[in-house]
C-alpha cells in the first residue's frame, strides 16, 4: 500500500506516493537526493538525522513519511547559506569527522530560533540528543556561542 | 563552576580554517552511504551464532527465487581465505570450523535492500558447538583444561626487564599491591562501517569508510590473488574511526569484493546497520593488571613489578602490538631502577578485540596511575608529591632504558596542571564539603603519563613509509599520502606543515584523495604517527620540491607565492616531473631490542598531567566530573583548534571509559547491548568544562619539534577520575567503567 | 500494511470499531523503533489530525491533558509547571529535545514500558485516564491502568483521549527524580515521583510512583500506609525498607541490577521525605 503525500522540503514542493511507514530520512536522502542528513543509529538516539518539521527539531529516522503530508521539512541544505552557524562550526572546532555536524547544526539552529542568546546550560540541554564522538562538544559550544553573538536569524 | 567553554591559552581566531571544514558543515562531504552507482546491489552477511564450533550445513528455502540473488560462500574465494593482518589466522568466510559467534559464513546481495531480509531469513546455517565450553574471561583462558583456542590460550608472552626486581624485592621498602581491570570499549564512531566494491576497467575498485587504504589493498590482493595494480582502494569521507576502522574495513572490503566479483563486477554496497557494527567489529581489549610498587620512605620508587594481560578475543589480529604498547607504557613516566613488566595477550571466544585510540596504553596506565594513588596512601603522602618525586627528568633513563632529553620539563607540566585546576585550594574545599555531611562527596584526582608517538620500536623501519607532493602549473601543491582524514584534522595539520616547509600560503596546499592508484603507501593512519612521521617525510618532500624548482625552473632563492607559482608553470612547461616523493629515514641512533623491550621504543613522547574534580552522589552512586584540566607537553602545537579538539574529544572518550561505557557480553560472547540506546556514551549534558593547555618544548621528532597527540588524551581521564572518586569516598575502586552500581557497593565496603 | 488518517475523532472511533486491530499512531517514537519487529501491528491509525486531543486545559478539579500533547508542550506549559511540577520535570526528562517534540503523553503510557518517565508522576498525582470508543467513554484511575508487563486495560476499539490530573492542595511537596545511566537521553534505572501532603513527620497523604522497579509502573501502597497516619512520627529505615520491599520487585537487566534498584529506590524515598531546603525537587536535565 502507498499513500500520497504532498509536502515541502526546503521550500520546494514534493508530491509522491510512498509506503506510509517509509522514514522521512530515506525519502530526503534517496528521493530528494539531499544527503546532508545522516543515519547514525536508525533509532532516534544519535540525532545525526535531525531535521526541522514545521520548524521543530525531529529525528527523521523516527518520522514516517505519511505523517509529513501537508508539512514543511527543512534539512541542512535548506538553511540560509549565510547562516552564521556554518562559518562558526568550521572555524571553532565544531566539526571533526563531520558525521554528526548536520544534525548538530540543525539542533543549534532550532535552539537559536527559540532563544537567540543561549547560555551554556541551555546549549547543553539543546544538544543533549545529538551524540558527537569526536569533539567532546566543547568546540561545538564555542561555535554556537560565536554564531549567537552574530545575531543569526 | 567555570562557565567559559574554552579557557585554553591559545587564540583560536588566528588559526587557518580546517581544510575539510566547509564540506563538513555544509553537508557536502561524501561518506560511503552517500555514494550510489546505477545498478548497485546491496549486500548482507550471514554469521555464526555459537561461540565456536563447526558449520555443518547450509540450507536454502526453496520458495525463494535464488537466481535473483548473488550468493557467496568460502568456495568463491579465489585467493587466500584469510584476512591479511599480522598473522593470517582469521578467515574471510568460515569454511567449517570457527572460533566465535558472529563470524561471517555467507554473503548475499540483491538490488532491493528490502528483499535482503527475506533472503537472510530463508537461509539456515546448521552449526555444531565445540566439545569444550567457550572461554570468556582472562581467568578462564589461563585455566588449565579449558578449550584451547590456541596453545595455552596465549598469543604472546613478553617480558620487559630493567635492573632486577627480584633483587629489589629483597630490600626493605614500602610495598603496595593491587589488581586492576578495564572493560571493553566500543568506538561508537557515529558513522557505521561500510564499503562499496565494483570492477571498473578491469580493476577491482573498493571505496569506503576506512583508516588504512593499504591495509585494505593488501588484504584484497591476498584474498583475490589479483596483482597489486588490479586492485584499487579509495577512502570516502570517514565519520569517525578512533582505531575502529583500522582492521575491520579489510573484512568488509573482502566481502563486498567477493559479491561484486561474483556479480560480474557490478557495484555492491555492504554497509552495516548499527547493531551489526556493534556486535561484530573489534573493541578495546579488556585487561587485567597486577601492580606491585615498592618505594622508600621518601616515596622514591624502588621497583615496579607489573603483570599485564589483555583479552585478544578469538583471533590474533593486532593484539601483539597492542600488548607491546601497553607494556611499554605500563611503568609510566617514572624513574625507577628495577622494572619488570610481563605482558600476555590471551585467546578467548569473543570476537577479536582491536585497535582503539591509545592501543593498550590506556589500560596499563589506568592500572599504574590508580596504583600510584594506592602507594601514596600507603606512604601517607599526597599523590601529587609522590608523582613529583618520581617523574622522569632530562638525564634519566625511562623504564625501557631510553635516555630522556631536554628541554622537556615534566615538573612544569605538573605545576601548570595543579595551578590551572586550583588543585590545592580545591582539595581543601572538597575536604570541607565532605565534612558537612551533604548528599554528595567531592574529590580531586590526578594522573601523570606520557604517550609515545609512531610505531613501536623498529615498526617504522619496517613500514618504510613514503609520501609526496605534486604541483600543478598554477602552483597548487597537492599532498600525496595514504594517511587518511577521519576527523582528527590531518588534512589541516599536514597542509600547514607543507606550506611552512615550502614557505607558501596554507591556501596553496591541499590533500589528494587517498587512492592507492594515486598516492604512495605512507603507512597506516594510526599510533599518533601522522604529524610526526608523515609530516616529517612531507617536509623532506617539500625541500626536494624546492630543490627541483630551483634547479629546473629557476625558482629564486628568496621567493613569494607568485614567484613560486611562476616556477611551477615553468616546471610544467619544461615537461619535468611535477611530483616528488620522500621516504622515511630511520634515525641511526635509534635502537630497540624486541626480546628485552629495551632501547628506544618511540622517538617522541607527549607528556601530560590531567586533573579531575569529581562529585559522587551518595544517594545514587552517580559520579559526575565537575571540572577537568588537561595540560600536555606536545613538542609543538601545529594547529591550535585541531590540537585542542583532539584533546577535548579524547578526554570525553576517557570520561566515558571511566564512568559510562560498559560492554555487556551475551552468552554467545558477542556484545549484548549493541544498540546506541544501551551503550552509553557521554552527551553534552555529561561533559564538564575542559581546560586544555599546551606546553611546547619543540623537542619532538616531527616538523618544528612536534610530537603526536592523537592518542594521549585517552590515557589520563580514567585514572584521574577514579583517583578522584576514591579520594572523595575513601574507597579502593580498581576497575573501569566504575558504574553507579559499583560505586554504591564500594561505598558500603568503605563504610561511608 | 495499511495506513488510515481519519480527519476527526468520530471518524477515528468509527474506523476503530470496524477494525479493532488498528494500531494508533501518535508521535511514533516507540512505534518507529519497533517497526521491524514482526509482533508490531502492520495497520496503523494515525491520530495526527485529531487536534482536539492536543493541548492542556484547566478543569474544575484539575488539569486535563490531551492524549496527543507532546512532552515539549507539557514540560513548559504554565499550568503543568505551576500545579504539577513533578510531571513537568518528568516530561523534560523524557529523551531529548527531538524526542520531546514528537513523543506524546498517551504514547508514553500506552507503550506500557515499566521504565517510562511520566507514569510515576501520574501515579503520584492520582491521575485518571479517559478511554473512548465508538460506544462511549470511560474513566479509569491510572493506578489501575497497567495489568501486567506491557499490558493495559485499554480494550480493542478504544483509544486514550485525555489524562485528568487533580491539582494537589497548596503547600504539598512535589518530588521527581530520574536516575538514568547519564544526565540526558537515558532510560531510567529507577525513578520516583512523590506527592506529600501534610507536614514532615505527620504526613496526611503520601503517594510514591516508581518506574523501573517492577514489570509495570508502581504506586507504592504499602509504603504509603507505613508513612501516613502514624502519630509516632516517621518509621525507621528498616521499617521503610520492609514496606518498600512489598511494593517493588526489581530485576537485573542490561541497564542495572535488582540490588541497585532496590537500594536507590529506598534512598530516593528517604530523599523525598527528608527535610527540604527547596520545594519541587527534580534533577530533570534542565
Ligand atoms: C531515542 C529515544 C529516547 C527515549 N527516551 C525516553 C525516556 O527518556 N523516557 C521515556 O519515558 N521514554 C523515552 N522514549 C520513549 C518515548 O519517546 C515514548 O514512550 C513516547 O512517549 C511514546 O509516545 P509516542 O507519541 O511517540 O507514541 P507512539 O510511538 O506513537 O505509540 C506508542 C504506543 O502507544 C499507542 N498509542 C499512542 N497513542 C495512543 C492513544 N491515544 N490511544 C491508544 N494508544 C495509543 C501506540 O499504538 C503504541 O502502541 C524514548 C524513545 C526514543 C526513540
Ligand atoms: S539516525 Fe536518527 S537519531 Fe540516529
Ligand atoms: S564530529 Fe565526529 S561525531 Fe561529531
Amino acid at each position: 500500500m502507498t499513500v500520497s503525500c504532498r509536502f515541502t522540503v526546503n521550500g520546494s514542493p514534493v508530491y509522491g506516493h510512498f509506503a506510509p511507514m517509509r522514514r522521512l530520512l530515506d525519502v530526503v536522502r534517496a528521493e530528494c537526493g539531499l544527503t546532508a542528513t545522516k543515519e547514525g543509529c536508525g533509532e532516534g538516539e544519535c540525532g545525526s538525522c535531525a531535521v526541522l518539521l514545521d520548524g521543530a527539531l525531529v529525528n527523521s529516522c523516527l518520522v514516517p513519511i505519511a505523517e509529513v503530508d501537508g508539512r514543511e521539512v527543512t534539512t541542512l541544505e535548506g538553511l540560509r547559506t549565510d547562516d552564521p552557524l556554518f562559518a562558526a562550526f568550521a572555524a571553532s572546532g565544531g566539526t571533526q569527522c563531520g558525521i554528526c555536524t548536520p544534525g548538530m547544526i540543525m539542533a543549534a539552529r532550532a535552539l537559536l530560533n527559540d532563544c537567540p542568546h543561549p547560555d551554556l546550560s541551555e546549549i547543553r540541554r539543546a544538544l543533549s540528543g545529538n551524540l558527537c564522538r569526536c569533539t567532546g562538544y566543547t568546540g561545538i559550544y564555542a561555535a554556537i556561542r560565536a554564531a549567537a553573538g552574530q545575531g543569526g536569524e | 563552576m567555570h562557565d567559559d567553554d574554552r579557557s585554553g591559552a591559545v587564540p583560536f581566531k588566528e588559526a587557518p580554517l580546517r581544510k575539510d571544514g566547509t564540506e563538513k558543515v555544509r553537508g557536502t562531504a561524501r561518506y560511503i552511504a552517500d555514494v550510489r552507482y546505477p545498478g548497485m546491489l546491496y549486500g548482507a552477511t550471514l554469521r555464526t551464532r555459537l561461540p565456536g564450533g563447526t558449520v555443518v550445513s547450509i540450507d536454502f528455502d526453496e520458495n525463494i527465487a535464488w537466481d535473483e540473488y548473488v550468493v557467496v560462500t568460502a568456495k568463491d574465494i579465489p585467493g587466500v581465505n584469510a584476512v591479511k593482518m599480522i598473522e593470517q589466522d582469521q578467515p574471510v568466510l568460515v569454511e567449517a570450523q570457527y572460533r566465535h559467534a558472529g563470524e561471517p559464513v555467507m554473503l548475499v546481495a540483491h538490488r532491493d535492500p528490502q528483499a535482503l531480509g527475506t533472503a537472510l531469513a530463508a537461509i539456515r546455517i546448521e552449526e555444531r558447538a565445540c566439545d569444550e565450553g567457550p572461554v570468556f574471561t582472562i581467568e578462564e583462558a589461563l585455566r588449565p583444561m579449558t578449550r584451547q583456542i590456541v596453545a595455552g590460550n596465549v598469543y604472546r608472552d613478553y617480558c620487559m626487564e630493567k635492573g632486577s626486581v627480584a633483587r629489589a624485592l629483597g630490600e626493605p621498602c614500602h610495598v603496595f599491591e593491587g589488581e586492576y581491570q578495564t572493560g571493553a570499549q566500543e568506538h561508537l564512531y557515529i558513522e557505521p562501517q561500510g564499503m562499496i566494491a565494483r570492477v571498473e576497467e578491469g580493476v577491482l575498485t573498493v571505496e569506503g569508510s576506512l583508516q588504512c587504504p593499504y591495509y585494505v589493498h593488501a588484504a584484497l590482493v591476498s584474498m583475490t590473488g589479483l596483482s597489486a595494480d588490479q586492485v584499487r582502494v579509495l577512502q570516502c569521507a570517514t565519520g569517525g574511526a578512533f582505531g575502529g576502522k583500522e582492521e575491520y574495513p579489510s573484512h568488509i572490503a573482502c566481502h563486498a569484493a567477493l559479491l561484486s566479483l561474483k556479480a560480474g563486477g557490478r557495484p555492491v554496497a555492504l554497509i552495516y546497520q548499527r547493531a551489526e557494527d556493534m556486535a561484530v567489529t573489534p573493541k578495546r581489549h579488556p585487561s587485567r593488571t597486577r601492580v606491585r610498587l615498592g618505594a622508600d620512605g621518601n616515596g622514591r620508587l624502588r621497583f615496579i613489578d607489573i603483570d599485564f594481560v589483555i583479552d585478544g578475543g578469538a583471533y590474533l589480529t593486532l593484539s601483539p602490538v597492542v600488548l607491546s604498547r601497553g607494556m611499554i607504557h605500563a611503568a609510566g613516566p617514572y624513574r625507577c631502577d628495577h622494572v619488570r613488566v610481563r605482558g600476555r595477550a590471551v585467546a578467548t571466544s569473543h570476537p577479536p578485540f582491536g585497535a582503539f585510540r591509545g592501543f593498550g596504553a590506556p589500560q596499563s596506565i589506568f592500572a599504574l596511575e590508580t596504583a600510584m594513588d594506592g602507594l601514596a596512601r600507603t606512604l601517607g603522602m599526597p599523590p601529587e608529591v609522590l608523582r613529583a618525586r618520581n617523574v622522569l627528568v632530562p638525564g634519566d633513563l625511562s623504564p625501557a632504558g631510553q635516555g630522556i632529553e631536554g628541554p622537556l620539563d615534566m615538573h612544569r607540566v605538573m605545576e601548570e596542571a595543579l595551578e590551572a585546576s586550583q588543585y590545592h585550594a580545591k582539595v581543601a574545599r572538597c575536604r570541607q564539603w565532605n565534612a558537612q555531611g551533604q548528599a554528595s562527596r567531592r574529590g580531586m584526582g590526578i594522573a601523570t603519563f606520557y604517550h609515545g608517538a609512531g610505531f613501536t620500536g623498529n615498526g617504522e623501519l619496517a613500514l618504510r613509509s613514503r609520501a609526496g607532493l605534486r604541483v600543478s602549473a598554477g602552483g597548487l601543491v597537492e599532498i600525496l599520502t595514504s594517511t587518511t582524514e577521519m576527523g582528527q584534522g590531518m588534512q589541516t595539520t599536514l597542509s600547514e606543515i607543507v606550506a611552512e616547509a615550502l614557505q607558501i600560503p596554507y591556501e596553496g596546499v591541499c590533500v589528494a584523495r587517498p587512492d592507492t592508484r594515486d598516492v604512495p603507501n605512507s603507512g597506516p593512519t594510526v599510533a599518533s604517527r601522522t604529524c610526526m612521521v608523515v609530516g616529517r617525510i612531507l617536509a623532506q618532500a617539500a625541500y626536494k620540491l624546492i630543490a627541483r624548482l630551483r634547479a629546473g625552473a629557476a625558482l629564486p632563492s628568496a621567493y613569494d607565492y607568485d614567484e613560486f607559482c611562476a616556477a611551477c608553470a615553468r616546471l610544467h612547461a619544461s615537461g619535468d616531473v611535477a611530483t616528488v616523493m620522500a621516504d622515511y629515514q630511520h634515525p641511526v641512533d635509534s635502537q630497540w631490542d624486541e626480546s628485552t623491550f629495551q632501547g628506544s621504543p618511540y622517538r617522541s613522547f607527549a607528556w601530560a598531567c590531567y586533573v579531575a574534580e569529581v562529585e559522587v552522589d551518595t544517594t545514587t552512586g552517580e559520579a559526575r566530573v565537575l571540572d577537568f584540566t588537561a595540560v600536555q607537553e606536545v613538542g609543538r602545537v601545529v594547529h591550535p583548534t585541531v590540537a585542542a579538539g583532539q584533546i577535548e574529544g579524547g578526554v570525553v572518550q576517557g570520561i566515558g571509559y571511566a564512568l559510562f561505557e560498559e560492554v555487556h557480553f551475551g552468552t554467545d560472547g558477542q556484545m549484548a547491548n549493541n544498540r546506541v540506546t544501551n551503550y552509553i556514551i557521554p552527551t553534552s549534558a555529561d561533559v564538564p568544562p575542559i581546560r586544555v593547555l599546551f606546553q611546547e618544548s619543540r623537542a619532538g621528532a616531527g616538523p618544528g619539534g612536534a610530537a603526536g597527540i592523537g592518542e594521549l588524551p585517552m590515557d589520563g581521564p580514567a585514572p584521574a577520575i577514579i583517583n578522584a572518586i576514591n579520594a572523595a569516598l575513601g574507597t579502593e575502586i580498581r576497575h573501569v567503567p566504575a558504574m553507579p552500581e559499583h560505586i554504591l557497593a564500594a561505598m558500603d565496603r568503605g563504610h561511608l | 500494511m495499511s495506513w488510515h488518517a481519519p480527519r476527526n475523532l468520530d471518524e477515528a472511533l468509527a474506523l476503530l470499531a470496524e477494525r479493532p486491530g488498528l494500531v494508533p499512531f501518535a508521535g511514533g517514537t516507540d512505534l518507529m523503533v519497533g517497526r521491524q519487529t514482526p509482533a508490531c501491528g502492520r495497520q496503523y491509525l494515525s491520530l495526527a489530525r485529531l487536534t482536539v486531543l492536543r493541548g492542556v486545559r484547566e478543569t474544575a478539579s484539575g488539569v486535563a491533558i490531551g492524549a496527543l500533547t507532546t512532552m515539549t508542550e507539557i514540560g513548559c506549559h504554565p499550568y503543568v509547571c505551576r500545579d504539577l511540577p513533578a510531571l513537568a520535570a518528568s516530561a523534560r526528562a523524557t529523551g531529548a529535545i527531538a524526542i520531546q517534540n514528537r513523543a506524546t503523553l498517551a504514547g508514553n503510557i500506552m507503550n506500557g514500558s515499566p521504565a517510562a518517565d511520566n507514569p510515576p508522576a501520574l501515579l503520584a498525582y492520582g491521575a485518571e485516564v479517559v478511554l473512548m470508543s465508538a460506544a462511549g467513554s470511560r474513566r479509569v484511575p491510572y493506578e489501575d491502568f497497567h495489568g501486567g508487563y506491557k499490558q493495559t486495560v485499554c480494550r480493542p476499539g478504544e483509544i486514550l483521549t485525555e489524562i485528568l490530573v487533580p491539582v494537589p492542595p497548596p503547600g504539598a511537596r512535589h518530588y521527581f527524580r530520574k536516575v538514568g545511566a547519564r544526565r540526558a537521553q537515558a532510560i531510567s534505572k529507577v525513578s520516583l515521583a512523590a506527592l506529600l501532603v501534610g507536614r514532615p513527620g505527620s504526613w496526611e497523604c503520601v503517594r510514591f510512583g516508581f518506574a523501573s522497579v517492577a514489570p509495570i509502573p508502581i504506586l507504592a501502597r504499602t509504603l504509603a500506609v507505613a508513612i501516613t497516619g502514624s502519630d509516632r512520627g516517621l518509621p525507621d529505615d528498616a521499617e521503610l525498607a520492609i514496606a518498600l520491599s512489598r511494593d517493588i520487585m526489581p530485576r537485573d537487566d542490561i541497564r542495572s541490577t535488582a540490588d541497585y534498584r532496590r537500594r536507590v529506590a529506598m534512598n530516593l524515598v528517604r530523599e523525598a521525605l527528608a527535610p527540604w531546603t527547596r520545594q519541587g525537587g527534580s534533577n530533570a536535565s534542565a
